[in-house]
């Protein structure tokens, strides 16, 4: 059955001929049809669409076009530009916008014969750790439909978690890839800051962004990778030198050197997710990783860092959301007027938290205390890291401190949802390499195990996360019908 | 460190935010809790570490200066609320 296929094997049955695309979009389609709804994973989804799309692949490869991602349906975060697909991020301030131009990464896809297969629900402009700020309703968990898959890239984790598609895009700013793809029992990952063209998906935090793969095994993650990644002139931040192209067939444990953080065990995690990440441990170590326990003190700083950084830009990259040339627009007795009740009432809370917390931070008088600060913490804990990675292959650490949790348990105090990207922040910091990988299951919920490479080793990583995956307790599938 | 209402009211005006006194308050809580979180950063001292804004060293990139095909005006103007003759219409700008 397509359905039970990895997205690596599709393309085979794709390129071969055993399967036609249109027969693989029908078979997801019908689960989409089935399952979507209840999950809330989607923002956009046309069945015909993605069939008419197949069909275009199909003529493409009966001309002997070579396509790497032949047939291959990826759904794609709502904040990616899509030509001639809504693009809301999730957000009323956008609602009715269409593109009218492709992001890089989705011209890449398309021009490796992939298909569009919808756009994911997420956090309202990728804020959030738990996919309930969506001004569309929250994403539930395949594993418990009470459950937050995580966020911000929850519609994405799920969707490919339930078998609605077999590979997705996410988008990555504090661990918006990783903390989902740990919550839904997925691969997420989150290449080196630049490797990943930012061309098309909206601005959240321009120095911390990155698009990455959502699969359901590392060498699938890696196929996407390698079709996506690499040098853009469109994009100023994007390093020159080509796709990310591993050889996993290379990736062993055997003498890999991995450090992990003190401040990233122990009573930083929940009992069940401290459980599980030594467990995995010592099946790595059985395959002759080399472990070893580092401090990284500059982790406790992670969170706060990342809380005045992270909205500071913020504040700047929304100011464009205005009402005048995209999206709905709220009259006003003036332009001030008319502006400020746009986004007063269209944008949701969350959102309007960071926007003012980013604009406080920035502001005279506040600066120095907190944003310069900020930046100057951001380079102790990228010098620190560094440091350590010069002596060790991996840092590893689980990729959440907890488990999935029940949808509005964290309203209440919107500060312990904040410390939950305690794990994921740093990589985004330093720009570093990042993924998460199933490492079993505690309590019945997925538990993920994360490694962080240094900038530019995006290939070592995956293959090292390759050699990870074949030795840890696979997850499975949700109990879903 | 906490902050007013007076000072929410503030920002929110330099954010161009119009919020209710409902949502200020609730803000000026939020705001105070992440301040607190903030505090420790606050106090430390990093002697004369030079603070960056990127996690990559990164120049000036320049793009050739080379003409190339434009967004199509139309395309351009079709997700505004208001255009009229290929243009956009902006809210009156009113001085005070």
């Amino acid at each position: 059955m397509p359905v039970d296929r990895t997205a690596a094997a599709l393309v085979r049955d794709v390129q071969s001929g055993q399967l036609t695309p249109s027969e693989v979009v029908r078979a997801y389609a019908e689960r989409v049809a089935r399952l979507g709804d209840r999950l809330g994973a989607f923002l956009w989804f046309d069945a015909e669409e993605a069939l008419a799309e197949a069909r275009s692949v199909e003529e493409r490869l009966a001309a002997g076009e070579c396509l790497p991602l032949a047939g291959l349906p990826v759904a794609v975060k709502d904040n990616i530009s899509t030509r001639g697909i809504p693009t809301t991020c999730a957000s009323r301030i956008l609602e009715g916008y269409v593109p009218p131009f492709d992001a890089t990464v989705v011209e890449r896809l398309r021009s490796a014969g992939a298909i569009v297969f919808g756009k994911t629900n997420l956090d309202e402009f990728a804020m959030g750790g738990s996919n309930e700020t969506s001004a569309f309703g929250p994403v539930r968990n395949p594993w418990d439909l009470e459950r937050s898959p995580g966020g911000s890239s929850g519609g994405s984790a799920a969707a490919v978690a339930a078998r609605l598609a077999p590979a997705a895009l996410g988008s990555d700013t504090g661990g918006s890839i990783r903390m989902p793809a740990a919550l839904c029992g997925i691969v997420g990952f989150k290449p080196t800051y630049g490797r990943c063209s930012r061309y098309g998906l909206v601005a959240f935090g321009s120095s911390l962004d990155q698009i990455g793969p959502m699969t359901r095994t590392v060498e699938d993650a890696a196929l996407l990778a390698e079709a996506i990644t690499g040098h853009d002139p469109k994009d100023g931040t994007s390093v020159a030198c080509g796709p990310i192209r591993p050889d996993l067939s290379q990736g062993t444990l055997r003498g890999k050197r991995l450090a992990y953080p003190t401040e990233l065990a122990g009573e930083a995690l929940h009992p069940a997710v401290a459980r599980s990440f030594e467990q995995a441990l010592e099946r790595l170590r059985a395959e002759g990783a080399e472990l070893g326990e580092v401090s990284l003190p500059s982790i406790r700083l992670a969170v706060s860092t990342y809380y005045i950084l992270a909205p500071a830009e913020a504040s700047s990259n929304l100011a464009r959301f205005d009402g005048v040339r995209f999206g709905p627009r709220i009259e006003g007795s003036g332009h001030v007027e008319a502006v400020a009740r746009t986004r007063g009432r269209l944008f949701g809370h969350e959102v309007k938290t960071r926007i003012v917390v980013g604009t406080y931070v920035l502001s005279a008088g506040y600066y120095e205390a907190y944003y310069a600060k900020a930046q100057q913490a951001r380079t102790v804990m990228r010098r620190e890291f560094l440091d350590v990675l010069a002596r060790c292959d991996a840092i590893v650490s689980p990729a959440a401190p907890v488990t999935a949790f029940r949808l509005g348990e964290m309203s209440a105090d919107p500060v312990a949802l904040k410390m939950l990207d305690l794990c994921t922040i740093p990589a985004n910091m330093g720009g570093f390499c990042a993924l998460s990988i199933p490492c079993g299951l505690a309590d019945g919920l997925p538990v993920g195990l994360q490694l962080l490479g240094a900038p530019m080793q995006d290939e070592a990583l995956l293959e090292t996360a390759h050699a990870a995956e074949r030795v840890l307790p696979p997850v499975g599938d949700p109990p879903l019908n | 460190m906490s902050i007013s209402l007076e000072e929410v009211r503030h920002v929110a005006k330099l954010a161009r935010l119009e919020l209710s006194e409902q949502e200020m308050v609730a803000l000026r809580s939020e705001l105070n809790a992440l301040l607190g979180l903030f505090s420790e950063i606050e106090s430390l001292d990093f002697d004369a570490i030079e603070g960056q804004s990127h996690a990559v060293s990164l120049q000036n990139v320049w793009a050739d200066d080379i003409p190339e095909e434009p967004l199509d005006r139309t395309a351009a103007l079709q997700n505004s609320a208001l255009a009229r003759a290929g243009l956009f219409v902006v809210p009156t700008i009113i001085e005070d």
